[in-house]
């Protein structure tokens, strides 16, 4: 540790040249963050899910990658990744720009996105997005969460994803207007602010043409979920 | 003085650890062995050799590298006499440029010590010789203005004794520093609060509090107290932006296990000099049993004010007399403003004795007040209509962008009568002119204005206003402090300059006017005039706004005896008024003391000759 400490503070005698007359007032940092790490118990192999972002950038504009994945028995299921320039609009709002790529499931698609971030009178974290994909394929995602402090550490946080397209995608088995939506309860213990186990409960509905797509598999499901929330 | 400094460390043993640190040595085993400095070294005379370094210290249990002046934390006490020349030969063995600025004195810009205004800073390896009249006396400190290195360590006293018979009587004194010390750099604090803004705050409203709120007053009184602060996204717990779940906090650098031990005698006038020398804490302070007469604040003798408690902001200084009657212990007590942490010490006729440490006060939450509404409102019209004016980014965006343009065509006839009535009011009562938000101030670099803010002159400020009334206990308000000596400049002021503090806490961003330090244009002020300064702060948080160089002489309602500061709290949602002649030409820095504001809520004022009259 001791070591450590002194190898770091050599860095930062490299790494600041010259110091001002302050702290540097909008230095260049970096966020990684994981919502979600979860393991959800169902019939069969019990899926697990990775939901994060990272972040690099400055106080008003910021790149953001976000990620999300699920693996069922050894096979990724689900991987989605997008890559987003973050720009602060008002006090509380980031709009967000960029594209988004779902790997799996295959086929692939392509998407362009344009979104908004931010925080809602009420305290309520929205993050909303419009996909603009191959073939005049539109998508919309609206997702949104709370946060009620039990105790200083221990937080109860419900939260809702809704996704509805444009049209119908057999391929990858969605279909036009109220695709599918999810609600969340997760009950999380902060350890430290970086690091907090938790355990919940997941449910998710397809509806629709999406659901009769996925006639025979999983239309409706609840899941007692046990994870962890972290970042740096 | 010298005497009970030395009777002390003879006590307590620590000589050795003074005897060390004094000629510049490592005296980290002194400190690791629990042989703690009571108080730091006296340095007096009129040479000084200070030399920067970095020092092992152990405060909480885990061992740190601290930035040190000859070893010690805090720095030596610099002892020096009004009327005389000092030289400091201040050598740099740290790895990085370092700096030191001499705190509320009035010297030639080129001795302030801030780098890029002053000088270029002191590299790794140089010596810097600072070389100045000490014109004043008092009570003042020292403290690195490079970085964040304020927070490590480097922070210390300076004493300077009067040339003339010193009108305060006392027969002891005691240098009373207080500190906040973490054992997490000062870098990964800012950028935790720029990543989770309420990263150190663990007295958030939980629902349990809640739950109370609304057995108490039912919910429709519940809904309506917390509307506001929902809907503007704000929360009421928000009162330090660091806390004591990082910080330790030091009285003359004793940690509040080992605590701080001053000696008196029965029937002994004894002369504290309190210095806030922290990074982000604000203190209130208090000696139960002992009633407490401010004498002096920022180092500038005042008529004498008796006090129960008194609030001391980073960067401010007080001089309080007391005079224990009786043969028992005191506890010198500062708890910071959020009540997380309390720095202590113990006035004692014997080294033996310990009072009982008094348990903190309750957690203040912000009220209306501290948002700048006039209205402390139950009346949900009034306050609908404030709201509506208030926020600029608040509540519908529709309606929310017709709220900005109302306000602004408001403000626009506001700043034209601003203009047109460019005379400012007479010295010593403060400001009449409008409360002019500038569009600058718009954007997301901001989360909120104050459509009325009060003088925060008659408020002794978030959680002290009901101390009277709750415990018997007076509390000292900028309104009581008259100087001690008649005002000597007393011209009125040729013009008004409003400044308003602004920031956005969630993005943990600060600025003046909507505009960081790296984007602002100097204040300019012409050499010689007398100008108001009206300080809005258009946010929740307490600012503590230093100007270097120059007396910031508040205007607390008499014009003849004004009190020359050198550091003013800006109340949360309120204004406050100085006046300052420009009497000293040159570079000098003005801004908050919060040293995490500081980047940020910043503007270099420069003196120059000649200029445009206002």
């Amino acid at each position: 540790m001791k070591t450590l400490s002194k190898f770091l503070s050599a860095l930062l005698a490299f790494t600041v040249l010259q110091v001002q007359a302050m702290g540097e007032d909008d230095p260049l940092l970096v966020m990684g963050k994981l919502d979600q790490f979860e393991i959800r118990d169902t019939e069969g192999d019990n899926p697990r899910v990775l939901a994060g972002e990272l972040w690099a950038g400055y106080d008003l504009s910021k790149l953001w990658l976000k990620l999300d994945a699920e693996r069922v028995g050894g096979e990724t299921e689900e991987l989605e990744v997008q890559a987003l320039y973050s720009r602060a609009i008002s006090a509380f709002w980031n709009i967000q720009l960029g594209a988004r790529f779902d790997d799996k499931p295959e086929p692939r698609r392509k998407w362009a996105v344009i979104g908004v971030q931010g925080l809602a009178p009420y305290f309520f974290d929205i993050d909303a997005a419009l996909f603009f994909g191959e073939g005049g394929q539109v998508g919309l995602r609206l997702e949104t969460e709370y946060e009620w402090m039990l105790t200083q550490r221990l937080v109860l946080s419900p939260d809702i994803e809704i996704n509805l397209y444009g049209k119908n995608d057999p391929a990858t088995e969605i279909g036009s207007g109220l695709a599918d939506v999810e609600v969340g309860l997760r009950l999380r213990y902060e350890i430290r602010r970086e690091f907090a186990p938790y355990i919940g409960v997941n449910w998710q509905k397809k509806y629709g043409k999406t659901a009769d797509y996925a006639a025979g598999g999983d239309i409706e499901d609840a899941q007692v979920v046990i994870g962890v929330s972290a970042w740096f | 003085m010298f005497d009970s400094l030395s009777r002390r460390q003879f006590v307590t043993g620590v000589s050795t650890g003074m005897a060390l640190t004094s000629l510049g040595l490592p005296s980290a085993k002194v400190r690791a062995a629990g042989l703690l400095a009571a108080q730091p070294a006296v340095l007096s005379g009129r040479q000084f050799n200070l030399d920067i370094g970095y020092q092992q210290v152990n405060f909480t249990g885990a061992e740190r590298t601290a930035t040190t002046v000859n070893g010690s934390l805090p720095a030596p006490i610099l002892r020096w006499k009004e009327g005389e020349q000092v030289s400091l030969r201040v050598t740099n063995h740290l790895a990085h440029d370092t700096s030191l600025h001499w705190h509320g004195m009035i010297l030639p810009y080129q001795m302030d010590g801030v780098p890029g205004l002053s000088y270029a800073g002191i590299k790794p390896g140089e010596t810097f010789e600072y070389r100045f009249d000490v014109k004043q006396s008092g009570t003042y400190w020292y403290h690195s203005h490079s970085g964040f290195q304020e927070q490590t360590g480097l922070y210390g006293a300076i004493v300077i004794d009067p040339k003339e018979p010193d009108p305060v009587a006392f027969d002891r004194e005691y240098v009373v520093l207080l500190s906040d010390w973490s054992d997490t750099s000062p870098e990964s604090i800012y950028a935790n609060l720029k990543k989770l803004s309420h990263y150190y705050n663990f007295q958030e409203r939980t629902v349990g509090d809640l739950w109370h709120e609304i057995r108490e007053k039912g919910v429709t009184k519940t809904w309506q107290a917390r509307k506001m602060w929902n809907q503007m996204r704000m929360s009421q717990a928000d009162i330090a932006d660091v806390t004591g779940y990082t910080y330790t906090y030091l009285m003359n650098g004793n940690t509040p296990a080992s605590g701080w031990m001053g000696l008196f005698s029965k029937g002994e006038k004894i002369r504290l000099r309190f210095i806030n020398g922290s990074a982000m804490s604000i203190f209130d302070v208090r000696i139960p049993g002992l009633k407490m007469t401010v004498v002096a604040a920022d180092g500038q003798n005042i008529e004498p004010v008796t006090v129960d408690e008194f609030r001391i902001a980073t960067a401010e200084t007080y001089d309080v007399i007391v005079e224990p009657a009786a043969d028992q212990a005191y506890t010198v007590f500062a708890q910071s403003i959020d009540r997380t942490g309390y720095a202590r010490g113990t006035l004692a006729p014997d080294p033996s004795l310990q009072a009982l440490i008094p348990a903190m006060d309750p957690r203040p939450v912000l009220s209306h007040r501290d948002m700048g509404m006039a209205h402390d409102g139950h009346d949900m019209g009034v306050m609908d209509h404030d709201m509506s004016a208030m926020g600029n980014d608040m509540g519908h965006d529709m309606s929310t962008m017709k709220h900005d343009m109302s306000g602004h065509s408001m403000h626009s006839q506001a700043m034209n009568a601003h203009v047109m009535n460019s005379k400012p009011g007479p010295a010593g009562f403060g400001s009449q002119a409008p409360v002019v938000h500038k569009p600058s101030e718009r954007g997301p670099q901001t989360d909120m204005q104050a459509m009325s803010p009060l003088s925060g002159l008659d408020d002794q400020g978030i959680g002290l206003r009901d101390h009277a009334q709750l415990y018997g206990r007076k509390v000292l308000r900028y309104a009581d402090i008259r100087n001690l000596t008649p005002t000597l400049d007393k011209r009125d002021p040729e013009r008004e300059i409003q400044m308003h503090l602004t920031g956005n806490m969630s993005r943990y961003m600060w600025s003046i006017d909507g505009i960081k330090y790296a984007d602002a244009e100097p204040v300019r002020l012409h050499y010689g005039e007398r100008v108001r300064i009206t300080l809005v702060n258009d946010t929740m948080m307490t600012h503590p706004m230093h100007l270097h160089g120059m007396w910031s002489e508040l205007e607390t309602g008499d014009p003849d005896y004004i009190p020359r500061k050198h550091t003013v709290i800006v109340q949360p949602g309120s204004k406050i008024s100085y006046l300052v002649t420009a009497d000293a030409l040159g570079r000098w820095a003005y801004h908050c003391h919060m040293l995490y504001h500081m980047p940020g809520m910043h503007r270099e004022v420069r003196v120059e000759h000649g200029g445009k009259k206002a």
